[in-house]
């Protein structure tokens, strides 16, 4: 008990380096069997390094803390009836798409680390994929948590992790995920530790948990922010993680690239519902989508991809492509919603005045030209009581399951429609980063289940469409679909703010 | 020149945090957000251990960082002294 106490750097070693061991009897490479398919090649794994040094006993003492603080703040807004303290009625319903969207992530990505916390040879490695492991059951949890206050107010909580697994658009993050956990492991790494968290995840949690805050929701603030520090973490990692695979050896340079490439433009696909999140569902605004790309990827990422340069890594494809979609994509994923919104899980609107004077003054280029006239049309056919819902299922992307509504950057009156032949049968596609991705590895894109498909191949219940959403993705019709006008949701804002 | 950043959340020991960051940081930019804080600054940021405790009148280990932090962009080195933010240009 008298030695003297160790350092960072020491104990971080010690951890990291004298728990592991050599092996003597068994066979190496079938202790660790995926490590080498990917053509990923790893010279010295002792070079891994987390930069934060966290050690086992420094992880629990801290996520204790945090979970303690995080707690509190739930049981106070609970107790003090928050959910009566948000913005708007219409509010909640990013919060529904959050908890059937997101929230199932968190357990994927949770499944997914531990199982490449097995497959890596270095034990720093295993042990950084084993806390991340660890804080993605947290962040599941805590979401629940935070948000079964939510269930006993507001309809479209209360079978998420079902939805999750059926509903058309929530193929588009959980197919996202599946593809991911169903690469190797050091491309799972690429695309979620490094594209996913470094590149993308601020965008979800830092202006939209600001947003949070801002729209009254303490709770949803606090288990975002609260997650994101965790996410900090994994961020670091990410960028440590991909500086790693590229000094290891140059021949991982090109495959790390390829993936980069493909994993920024799934990622930027499955943010365009955050992004008309930010711009049309926060009553409150903090920054449009446009600001938050500019600075969280535009402005962070550029940054960090001058930093990569010095390994031969550039930019990732297609991301021109994204600096036209930044003017354009939130309002197109809205729309889209808009049609459909008979058959989502949550509720849409028109924008009020005032918010289409905030998109005019935040999208200059865009919104008055393209997307004014739409909701102008929109509200007068509500008024003249002709409400639109279209009634044909939509073709979807096979890529990233969207239904193709996204226009071509050049001219956002035309839909973008892209395709490829393989093996005899056409596939579909919203875009030329999509198209790309599928031609890289078509014979894992041809197995995705896009929902429409199976619908229309009787795999989803019912010959109607009410009877695929009633009966095979349990929607309480009338409840939790349809638009926040008339809904029992806004029924019940009504009653308890004492409004007619 | 590229930025690098930190965010916290915006409470009474991220104050603290945030008057040492300004300290050691003289040329940084500190941005109010509802909820959080962002400071940001070109190419390198410090936070020190020392400067910490002085402002908090208390021991901090820098790993206590983590309890408030939000995110950060940047090349990270943390040791029992400091936490630092950098890009190789």
């Amino acid at each position: 008990m008298s030695a003297k106490k160790l350092n960072l750097k020491d104990k971080y070693r010690l951890l990291t380096r004298d728990l592991d061991w050599e092996y003597s009897y068994a066979d190496r490479k079938k202790a660790f069997p995926y490590e080498e398919f990917e053509g990923i090649k790893i010279t010295d794994w002792s070079k891994w390094e987390d930069p934060f040094r966290l050690t086992m006993d420094a992880y629990w003492k801290y996520q204790a803390e945090k979970e303690k603080k995080l707690y509190a703040i739930f049981d106070a807004f609970a107790q003090n009836n928050g959910h009566l303290n948000v913005t708007d009625a219409r509010y909640v319903n990013a919060i529904k798409i959050f908890l059937t969207g997101v929230s199932p992530l968190e357990y994927q990505a949770y499944q997914g680390y531990a199982h490449v916390g097995r497959q890596f040879g270095g034990a720093g490695a295993r042990v950084a994929c084993q806390m991340q492991s660890i804080d993605e059951l947290r962040h599941v949890q805590t979401q629940i948590h935070a948000m079964s206050h939510y269930n006993k107010y507001f309809d479209g909580f209360q079978d998420w992790t079902h939805m999750h697994d059926r509903v058309w658009y929530l193929s588009v993050p959980k197919s996202f995920f599946d593809d991911a956990r169903s690469a190797g492991p050091f491309e799972f790494l690429i695309a979620i530790s490094f594209s996913f968290e470094y590149v993308l995840t601020n965008l979800l949690f830092v202006p939209f948990m600001s947003g949070a805050a801002h729209n009254g929701d303490m709770a949803t603030c606090t288990f975002g922010f609260s997650a994101q520090s965790d996410e900090a973490r994994h961020m670091t990692l990410g960028l440590e993680i991909i500086k790693f695979l590229l000094e290891q050896h140059e021949d991982n340079v090109p495959i790390v690239q390829k993936w980069i490439d493909k994993w920024f433009w799934r990622g930027t696909r499955l943010l365009s519902i955050v992004a008309m999140m930010m711009d049309y569902m926060l009553p409150n605004k903090v920054m449009s989508w446009k600001e938050a790309w500019e600075v969280y990827f535009e402005e962070a990422g550029g940054a960090l991809f001058k930093d990569l340069a010095r390994y031969g890594i550039r930019m990732p494809k297609f991301v021109e492509t994204t600096e036209k979609e930044k003017e354009h994509i939130s309002h197109q994923a809205w729309w889209i919603f808009y049609n459909y919104g008979h058959a989502a899980g949550f509720h849409t609107w028109i924008p009020s005045d005032e918010e289409m004077d905030w998109l005019s003054e935040k999208y200059p280029d865009t919104f008055d030209k393209y997307y004014r006239p739409r909701w102008e049309l929109a509200k007068k056919m509500e008024a003249e009581g002709k409400r639109f819902y279209s009634q044909a299922l939509p073709q979807l992307c096979t890529t990233c399951q969207i239904p193709m509504g996204f226009t071509e950057m050049d001219d956002p009156t035309q839909i973008a429609y892209r395709s490829s032949d393989y093996e005899g049968e056409k596939y579909h596609f919203c875009s030329d980063g999509c198209k790309h991705i599928f031609d890289q590895e078509p014979e894992k894109y041809v197995q995705s289940w896009l929902p429409v498909h199976q619908i229309y191949q009787g795999n989803c219940g019912g010959a109607s469409v009410e009877e695929v959403l009633r009966d095979y993705y349990k929607l309480n019709l009338g409840a939790d679909n349809l638009d926040i006008k008339g809904s029992p949701d806004e029924q019940r804002w009504k009653e308890w703010k004492g409004v007619a | 020149m590229s930025k690098v950043y930190i965010a916290l959340q915006d409470n009474d020991e991220s104050r603290y945090i945030i008057e040492a960051i300004e300290e050691d940081n003289p040329d940084a930019t500190v941005i109010h957000h509802p909820a959080m804080i962002r400071i940001e600054n070109e190419n390198s940021l410090i936070v020190k251990r020392e400067t910490v405790e002085e402002k908090m009148g208390r021991d901090w280990n820098v790993q206590e960082l983590h309890l408030n932090l939000i995110t950060l962009g940047g090349n990270v080195d943390e040791d029992d002294d400091q936490l630092s933010l950098s890009w190789n240009v």
